[in-house]
């Protein structure tokens, strides 16, 4: 299955989670996204927004990864 | 775009160019709902694809038409035979003082476009007719006489229309979301106008009591149209003294003249 993948380092809060909730939601279950998160807040709240969200999560440096559930 | 791309370079192997997000207004003027868990993008579009007719453009339907508008509904319809008067301005927060004698159906429509000129505003100055709620995808009744309500609830249970019902005199209030022929309708609810019902002139009212009724019609007809469950079969009976909420359980009545044959 393809990857899929957004920058969104050009964004801030809470645009960065708006951003990636959208993205999440065009994908079928057990697609992944790999997210390119700015430092700082995004690269926090992005992961737990996902992980809320109840979608598989890991942080690796800027890029956050995504399972959707 | 970007998702074609990133399909055809998936086919010969590549990895996929990532989509850079951008600024975008669409995205920005609903964000803060977008990001709500119980919502997305399927219910913004559901909502940009609606036609809402708002009943009333005074107390109740000022905060309706205002969060319908902002919220991105795409089509509103804004009823009133009314003209502004001065003794409206404290209640009803679409109409200003410069407003006097205008047409409250167009100074509505006037303050929703600069609201948000991305949905389209229809100003009907006229009298409530059944035949306006033809086509609709949700009818909210902001009227103040049980005569017109009555006829509004007929008219969306003959159409089958979903319709949210509403009406505050003094300090208390009441909320009804209706999908006819599936749940109960006002006149399930309330089978005769009550003989001793004083109008809003006789009762007077305060105008945040008449927002906090709107606001609450406006909230159940968003989770209508987005398919969020909303306050169907049931009634919320508002104290604003008090602030006591009472949620009454209603049911369909058979014998009910409005939605029986539904």
């Amino acid at each position: 299955m393809p990857v899929r993948s957004l920058d969104i380092t050009g964004l801030t809060c809470p645009m960065t989670w708006v951003r990636t909730k959208l993205e999440l939601e065009r994908m079928a279950p057990g697609e992944a996204l790999e997210v390119r998160c700015p430092e700082g807040e995004a690269l926090e709240n992005v992961p737990r927004s996902a992980a809320e969200a109840g979608h598989d999560v890991r942080v690796t440096g800027a890029i956050v990864r995504i399972v959707r559930r | 775009m970007n998702d074609r791309r990133a399909f055809f370079k998936s086919l010969v192997g590549g990895a996929a160019e990532p989509e850079v997000a951008a600024a975008d207004p669409w995205l920005d003027r609903y964000s803060r709902q977008l990001v709500l868990p119980e919502w997305s993008e399927a219910a913004q579009r559901r909502l940009q694809a609606a036609s809402v007719l708002v009943v009333g453009a005074g107390a109740l339907g000022s905060p309706v038409a205002t969060y319908l508008a902002g919220a991105g509904v795409g089509r509103l319809g804004i009823v009133d035979d009314g003209d502004v008067e001065l003794s409206n301005l404290h209640r009803q927060h679409l109409h200003f003082t410069p407003d006097v004698g205008v047409p409250k159906a167009q100074s509505a429509a006037a303050k929703l476009a600069f609201l948000n000129p991305d949905i389209v505003v229809e100003p009907y100055r006229a009298p409530f007719s059944p035949a306006m709620v033809e086509g609709q995808d949700l009818v909210v009744d902001c009227t103040d006489s049980f005569a017109v309500r009555y006829a509004v609830n007929a008219a969306c249970c003959a159409t089958g229309v979903p319709l949210v019902e509403g009406g505050v005199t003094g300090l208390t209030g009441l909320v009804m979301a209706i999908r006819p022929g599936e749940s109960a309708c006002y006149r399930c609810a309330f089978p005769a106008e009550p003989a001793d019902a004083p109008s809003c002139a006789e009762a007077g009212i305060l105008g945040p009591a008449a927002g906090v009724i709107g606001s609450l019609q406006a909230l159940e007809a968003l989770k209508l149209l987005a398919g969020l469950p909303a306050l169907t079969d049931a009634f919320l009976q508002v104290d604003l003294a008090t602030l006591d909420f009472l949620r009454v359980t209603v049911r369909r009545r058979d014998d009910c003249p409005d939605c029986s044959g539904t």
